[in-house]
């Protein structure tokens, strides 16, 4: 019963940096006659390795491109990694840009839909939780009208409002929580917590520790592609000040 | 395999969706709708008619509905693929950020394109009626060439949307292809007329061998050989395999590549 739900053993991730793209045809016959296709390689990740208890909130804090996002790409199931594994056991809820699945022609509630069945909810489940959808999303009046006229923090809140509307096992936040305006912020903030009152395990990005520190219990500094600490907000939060 | 069957199963409220999304999107604010996937055939079927029938004077008996069987299926074909081809590149925010299955994406395409073949059968129903052509028991089985120009569209749009990933300039590349592959099908003249070694081409052409079934079915009452089934048969699986066995290749790279 106490199986970790995730179980990151050992990921790396490397990526192949080329000196000039080759996304031709011609360029790539040219570029192998003359056998100059170069590139460098880049570990975005290397042996990352922790567990995720079921219940956890865990924050990945760390610098601009030091690989968070890679990390919960690889965790979301949308990276392969190079080397190592990731086990799952549960659903995953993954927001790591919001509304990532809106098409701008559809209207908000077609939207919703489409976003729902992306994120792998049933249409009937949708159709029922629609009424929470509006009015956690505030959009009321604006269910009928095409998104691509949506401004970016209607389009957050429309996006987090269909995401959240079912409890997932596990919800990957990345950094979304900087958009909209404060009492949005505060809105998604309490909506976290109460999934994670209901047991969703949590793994946060962001670069505010004022939300680190009131959302999460643990965690993670990763620095370079690498694992420097995996311990408390606090102590975390000091290790990456002297970075 | 299990499990792909699962998934798959599991996504399929997700095709529908996409499905939904792109015949909402083509329809929209047309006045018109739907009707269009009537009236465009319809409308070429009447320009070709009156071009080729001069030109060709004689050759082909009930020559309306001869062209338009032809032009049906090429039509679909055309468009699937070609859709289906920008599928994975088109997707591509969403790639980067949600798990999806990506044959999806594809797949979508093609099944969004197949409704619009569906009711480009209502304007050949016009026609037929029109033209007092007389059916036999034998369109009743014009589901089974619909079925193969379905699977081979499926298999070339696996493919292709996976190959244009690596290679952006095919896309200029297959349109030209396409204009050949127009020419090289029997849509508006018989093949009779055509040399030796063009008439080999042309009768290995995959589309030449459904489209001849198809008319064999509607405009003779004919039941199709077994050899002509054995063909389109090949090409379905050919085009399918080929198209499963490189986008499953390929499908891990595409996250690095779009």
């Amino acid at each position: 019963m106490n199986e970790p739900i995730i179980e990151v053993n050992d990921v790396s991730v490397m990526f192949r940096l080329y000196r000039e793209r080759v996304d031709g045809i011609k360029e790539f016959v040219i570029k192998k006659i003359k056998n100059q296709i170069a590139y460098d390689e880049f570990w975005a990740l290397k042996d990352i390795h922790f567990y995720v208890g079921r219940g956890e909130a865990i924050g990945l804090v760390g610098r601009n491109g030091s690989g968070k996002s890679t990390l919960l790409k690889t965790i979301a199931g949308v990276l392969k990694p190079t080397r190592g594994n990731v086990k799952i056991r549960g659903t995953v809820a993954p927001m790591i840009e919001l509304g990532a699945g809106f098409d701008m022609e559809l209207t908000a509630a077609e939207n919703v839909f489409l976003n729902g069945a992306i994120l792998g909810y049933p249409r009937e489940m949708l159709e029922e939780n629609m009424e929470k959808i509006i009015e956690f999303s505030e959009l009321r009046d604006f269910m009928d009208v095409p998104i691509k006229n949506f401004s970016s923090g209607m389009f957050a809140r429309l996006g987090f409002a269909v995401a959240t509307i079912y409890t997932p096992d596990i919800l990957i936040v990345d950094e979304i929580l900087s958009v909209g305006d404060w009492q949005f912020q505060e809105k998604c903030q309490r909506r976290i917590h109460e999934m994670l009152e209901q047991g969703t395990t949590l793994l946060f990005v962001s670069h505010s520790m004022e939300q680190v520190k009131s959302i999460c219990n643990r965690a993670i500094l990763i620095n370079h592609g690498e694992m420097m600490l995996d311990d408390s907000v606090d102590k975390v939060w000091e290790r990456y000040n002297q970075l | 395999m299990s499990t792909y069957i699962h998934n798959f199963f599991a996504y399929k409220e997700l095709l529908k969706e996409l499905v939904r999304r792109d015949i909402k999107i083509k329809y929209r604010r047309s006045v018109l709708g739907i009707l269009w996937s009537v009236l465009n055939p319809l409308g070429m079927m009447v320009i070709m008619s009156v071009v080729f029938s001069h030109v060709f004077r004689g050759n082909i008996e009930n020559f309306p509905v001869y062209l338009m069987c032809g032009q049906i299926i090429f039509n679909f074909y055309n468009e699937a693929s070609s859709v289906a081809m920008g599928s994975i590149l088109g997707n591509a925010a969403l790639i980067r950020k949600v798990y999806v299955p990506k044959y999806l994406f594809p797949m979508s395409k093609v099944c969004s394109c197949f409704v619009n073949l569906l009711t480009s059968f209502i304007a050949l129903l016009i026609v037929i009626v029109f033209t007092g052509t007389k059916l036999s028991w034998t369109v009743l089985l014009i589901f089974i060439p619909i079925l193969y120009v379905f699977l081979f569209s499926l298999g070339m749009g696996l493919l292709l949307s996976a190959l244009v990933v690596a290679f952006r300039d095919l896309m200029h590349l297959y349109g030209v292809l396409l204009t050949a592959w127009l020419y090289l099908t029997p849509i508006f003249y018989p093949v009779e007329i055509l040399p030796g070694w063009v008439k080999t081409i042309v009768g290995l052409n995959p589309l030449t061998n459904i489209i001849t079934m198809l008319r064999e079915l509607i405009m003779y009452g004919a039941l199709p050989g077994m050899m002509l089934h054995v063909k389109c048969i090949i090409s379905c699986l050919t085009a399918l395999v080929l198209g499963i066995v490189v986008f499953h290749k390929q499908q891990d790279t595409f996250i690095l590549k779009v």
